[in-house]
């Protein structure tokens, strides 16, 4: 419960945090929140030399309607996702999925874009991000590139991001006219999701995408395809489990997360929030 | 004149400071002149279940920044100290040659910061001899593999050796009309007291040792302190600042805590030790951990006539208090509130490669209540009959003489047919039951579960009596001084109360005194629900003494016949009856005494044995058939804990007992791997609960008072634990009981209730 030894460095904008730990190289880390990277360090599962605390970069710090999609600064806490008017009109299913993550203490300091960087698959926002179809603007040394979130879940806490490369913005689609769900299922409120589900439904369109149901959250195609082909809510909600690889742990057998898996999916796509 | 104070619902006299500028705990001792210069003790821990120790290499360590020393128990010269509870288990308070759980104590490192301790603990190298793990409790009976081979066998206590027959199996139900079995696990849970364990250790100049200790009993720890560091307890002194919790954890002192004074006198500096929350998850006492082999059987009409039960208790790796509980808790309180004319209970406690266990708020009569309250249900269950009714038909009807059981248990006085009835009717047992059919009848995914649980437990069964002493100072204030030791109970208000109810003076100007073996020599501590009951008693008794001989003292000063003076409590002073204008204060007669000594006056107050308070709950869940998920909707408690001194205080212990017992029932549970690694050892992994879980308690009062003591009190402390747990794992089971299901071990987590469900189908 007392971190190693680490250096602490401040950066007052992106380019200079992408300077620092482009100097520090592999043992450097972004520090923004604190409520994802200070528990692992606290049980010396995480061990950085250096600290980048990017917290209080300001110009990170947004929500702004940019026409066909919400644009997000990496550094928003997840209070004001969940407060924001304009998310609460154009993406209300992030709002909501926004107003779960942990307690109101965590959710007054940790960001939406440390959610996303650290690529927890058992965290709400990469999930629902996903099955918004969202994009992350990455910031380097050589200038900011796209990437679809589609794209950025590598495997366990592990993203498309480059070591020197920093998360800057999140572009969430609008998803005017379509209904919507969000499933937590946790042992306490505060808890990490043992499975939750984000999904939204447009017609025979849709999003549905599955958190803590493998190494990397899950965009649960098979369930889109079904309902695409006129399958029912019940149907579709049996391949939830299709693309996920499940663990057992302390918290629920792989069996169970399936099983849970296919009821959440039916109940997130059955609600009529709008 | 004023009423009297007592039984009304005084507010905390303590929590102005602990809502606003905070206790001061051990940790927070910054400012104590004998404590500047201290230095911190890390330990380097077990980091596996069951080995032998090779070597430890503690030279890298040495030579990390801040580091003054690093000690081991060859260092240290350490000798094998026995247990209090069986002679044969013997350990070093380093481990020296073994090592017998995660998270025990092998090395101790002294550093200029605490930082600098846990980044030396990681450079302390232990070369171990792997050993089988023996983490299941029946596989460590089963196992040739000995935990301590100089008790010959993993088995260190059986009430077998009180000269208790062997349980006569199956042949003991031969005359029953129905016979249920069952095999319940009682599991292991972690007491997580908000404040940690935290201690601080400087030798004064006088040669004397002077041990600051989170605790519930100073006393206690005194003269294992004095043995550890080989003196006189006399050249001992024990304090005890606030304590945040202890749950029973805190009874005994720990090996970290006893070694502090060995490393102050090594280093030449004052020392303090304050654990992080991971190793209290694994080093502080756990409780519960029983495994039950439960067989009732009775006649068709619903009457129980036999019942059977083989307690199978985890020690965990140390004979500590928990290996005793079974046998002198579970076993006398095995019969519970029922009329059995039958009955055989047996039981074993057993070491395993875990954490010890230890007294665990209710400590062994919750595991009993949990056994026989589960028995009746799946008696109930097996003849179709309401649990309520075949409770009915079972309990000892209202006594007001001393009952005893055929376990031998004599109980004071009870109504238990009358808090059963109190509670159905405070929770609407019926328009619950009602609702219930609807739902089951609708086939709702959300099914709704009533459970119930009667309940008698024993409470003030430790210790005789207590110590008190109460001092009126020259300004007229009073100074309580009592041997047991609160920590978040509220004692400051209640001794207060009771001191004033004899004085007449105020209780903002009483102060209480406790913890400290200087000023409070004799004191068996807080513990087993005991402080109101004896403690409260002395002081209670005391006071009124105290007032008696005020009134000598008066007497004299008025020129009076002592059996004409009065005290009138509501100015505080005392006068010749029917002249009132003439009269002396408390501080007057203070004043009056300072060359004799002081007005003051103590006593070791006895009380004539334990009571036994009892109640009834119900609680209520909503289950989601289709995921397991349970939701504790209602809950309604009616305990009888005798003559209420402050109901806010009662009410208190309630909704914290309700809120662990449903912790126990629902969620919380110390896991290991195969391997003996604890994966519940920090507060994210182990189920801890939170508000968001619980419903509001409704609380059903009922006074039955006690004979046994002056003020007609029971204790009320672990009453939440023993009542609430069995009634929402019961619950838990009713609401899914007509799809099949009849038994869910605890915690009753949600994959539980969903695999239950489906083996059912």
């Amino acid at each position: 419960m007392i971190p190693a030894p680490f250096d602490y460095k401040r950066a007052t904008s992106a380019a200079e945090a992408i300077s620092l730990v482009g100097e520090y190289g592999d043992d450097a880390k972004f520090l923004a929140g604190g409520h994802s990277l200070l528990p692992l360090m606290k049980l010396r599962l995480a061990q950085p030399a250096v600290l980048v605390d990017i917290a209080r970069i300001k110009d990170l710090s947004y929500i702004r309607d940019a026409g066909d999609h919400i644009a997000i600064g990496a550094l928003t806490r997840h209070m004001d996702v969940e407060k924001s008017p304009i998310v609460l009109q154009h993406a209300p299913l992030l709002a909501n999925a926004a107003s779960h993550v942990g307690d109101p203490q965590v959710r007054h300091r940790g960001t939406i874009g440390g959610s996303i960087a650290h690529s927890d698959s058992a965290s709400d926002l990469p999930a629902t991000t996903l099955a918004l179809g969202a994009t992350y603007i990455a910031q380097g040394p050589n200038g900011t590139r796209e990437i679809a979130a589609i794209d950025f879940y590598k495997g366990f806490l592990e993203s498309a991001l480059e070591p020197d490369e920093m998360l800057t913005e999140i572009r969430v689609p609008k998803m005017n006219g379509a209904t919507w769900g969000f499933q937590k299922f946790n042992r306490r409120a505060q808890d990490w999701a043992i499975v939750g589900v984000a999904a939204w439904k447009r017609g025979t369109e849709s999003g549905v995408a599955l958190v803590n149901m493998g190494s990397v959250p899950v965009l649960a195609t098979s369930v889109s395809k079904a309902i695409a082909s006129g399958a029912s809510i019940s149907e579709a909600a049996e391949l939830a489990a299709a693309e996920a690889e499940p663990q057992s742990d302390l918290n629920a057998s792989a069996e169970y997360r399936v099983h849970l898996s296919k009821v959440l999916v039916r109940r997130a796509l059955e609600s009529v929030n709008s | 004149m004023g009423g009297s104070i007592l039984g009304n619902r005084v507010l905390r006299k303590e929590d102005p400071k602990f809502l606003t500028t905070g206790g001061v705990y051990v940790d927070d001792m910054l400012d104590e002149p004998l404590l500047v210069g201290a230095v911190h003790v890390t330990y380097v821990r077990s980091s596996v279940a069951h080995a032998i120790i090779n070597s430890i290499d503690t030279s890298d360590a040495a030579q990390m920044p801040g580091v003054i020393a690093v000690l081991t128990g060859a260092d240290l010269g350490l000798q094998p100290v026995p247990s209090s509870f069986n002679p044969m288990a013997t350990r070093t308070l380093l481990a020296m040659d073994k090592v017998r759980y995660v998270g025990e104590p092998v090395a101790a490192i002294v550093s200029e910061t605490r930082e600098q301790g846990e980044d030396a603990s990681e450079m302390v190298i232990v070369d171990y001899d792997f050993l089988e793990p023996l983490i299941d409790l029946e596989q460590s009976m089963a196992s040739s593999t000995l935990i301590y081979e100089s008790c010959g066998s993993n088995v260190v206590f059986d009430t077998t050796v009180l000269g208790i027959p062997e349980n006569t199996g199956d042949a003991y139900f031969a005359d029953c009309e129905v016979v249920v079995k069952g095999r319940y696990i009682n599991q292991r849970v972690a007491p997580c007291p908000l404040e940690v364990r935290g201690a601080a250790a400087a030798w004064g100049s006088d040669g004397r040792l002077v041990q600051w200790l989170s605790t519930q009993h100073a006393q206690g720890a005194h003269a294992p302190i004095a043995a550890t560091n080989g003196v006189d307890v006399s050249q001992v002194r024990v304090m005890t600042p606030d304590v945040g919790g202890g749950f029973g954890a805190k009874i005994g002192a720990y090996p970290e805590e006893l070694l502090l004074g060995v490393i102050a006198k090594r280093i030449g500096r004052p020392v303090r030790w304050r654990e992080t929350r991971s190793e209290s998850m694994v080093a502080l006492g756990h409780g519960r951990a029983q495994l039950q082999y439960v067989t009732i059987g009775g006649t068709k009409q619903g009457k129980v006539t036999h019942y059977q039960l083989h307690a199978i208790q985890d020690s965990g790796a140390w004979v500590d208090m928990g290996t005793i509980l079974a046998p002198f808790m579970t076993r006398p309180m095995s019969s519970g509130v029922y009329d059995i004319p039958n009955i055989e209970c047996r039981t074993t406690s057993v070491v395993t490669n875990t954490t010890p266990t230890v007294a665990y708020r209710g400590a062994g009569r919750p595991e009993a209540t949990a056994a026989i309250e589960r028995a009746m249900d799946m008696f109930a269950a097996e003849l179709g009959m309401d649990p309520a009714e075949v409770r009915r038909i079972n309990l000892i009807p209202k006594f007001l003489e001393p009952h005893t059981t055929v376990v031998g248990q004599t109980y004071d006085v009870g109504d238990y047919e009358e808090s059963l009835n109190k509670v159905l009717a405070a929770a609407d047992y019926k328009g619950w039951r009602a609702k219930q059919a609807e739902r089951r009848a609708s086939n709702s995914s959300k099914q709704i579960g009533i459970g119930i649980s009667v309940y008698v437990e024993i409470t003030g069964g430790v210790g005789n009596g207590e110590s008190a002493k109460v001092e009126v100072l020259e300004d007229g204030r009073a100074i309580v001084y009592t041997g047991t030791s609160p920590h978040g109970q509220g004692h400051d208000t209640s001794w207060s109360m009771l001191t004033s109810e004899q004085t007449g003076i105020p209780m903002d100007r009483i102060e209480l005194v406790w913890g400290d073996t200087d000023r409070v020599p004799i004191g068996t501590g807080t513990m087993g629900s005991r402080s109101l009951q004896q403690g409260g008693n002395a002081v209670f008794a005391v006071a009124g003494q105290l007032v008696d001989k005020a009134k000598s003292v008066a007497a004299r000063l008025l020129e009076a016949n002592e059996a004409d003076i009065v005290l009138d409590k509501d100015r505080g002073a005392f006068h010749v009856a029917g002249t009132p204008a003439v009269s002396k204060t408390w501080a007057d007669l203070a004043v009056a005494e300072k060359q004799s000594g002081g007005l003051v006056h103590s006593d070791v107050i006895g009380v004539a044995g334990a009571t036994f308070p009892f109640g009834a709950h119900v609680a209520i869940v909503e289950v989601d058939t289709e995921t397991g998920k349970v939701r504790h909707i209602a809950h309604t408690a009616c305990d009888d804990a005798g003559k209420v001194l402050n109901p806010m205080l009662l009410e208190g212990q309630i909704h914290g007992g309700v809120a662990q017992g449903a912790a126990q029932a629902l969620l919380e549970e110390v896991c290991y791997d195969p391997d003996g690694n604890p994966i519940t050892s920090n507060l994210a992994d182990y189920a801890f609960i939170s508000a968001a879980e619980l419903p509001s308690v409704t609380v059903v009062h009922m006074e039955t008072p006690t004979p046994i003591n002056l003020i007609g009190a029971k204790g009320i402390g672990e009453s939440g634990t023993i009542g609430a747990t069995p009634a929402l794992q019961s619950a838990v089971v009713d609401a899914v009981s007509h799809l099949g299901v009849r038994h869910i071990d605890m915690p009753t987590t949600a994959e539980r209730v969903w695999s239950a469900i489906q083996q059912a189908r």
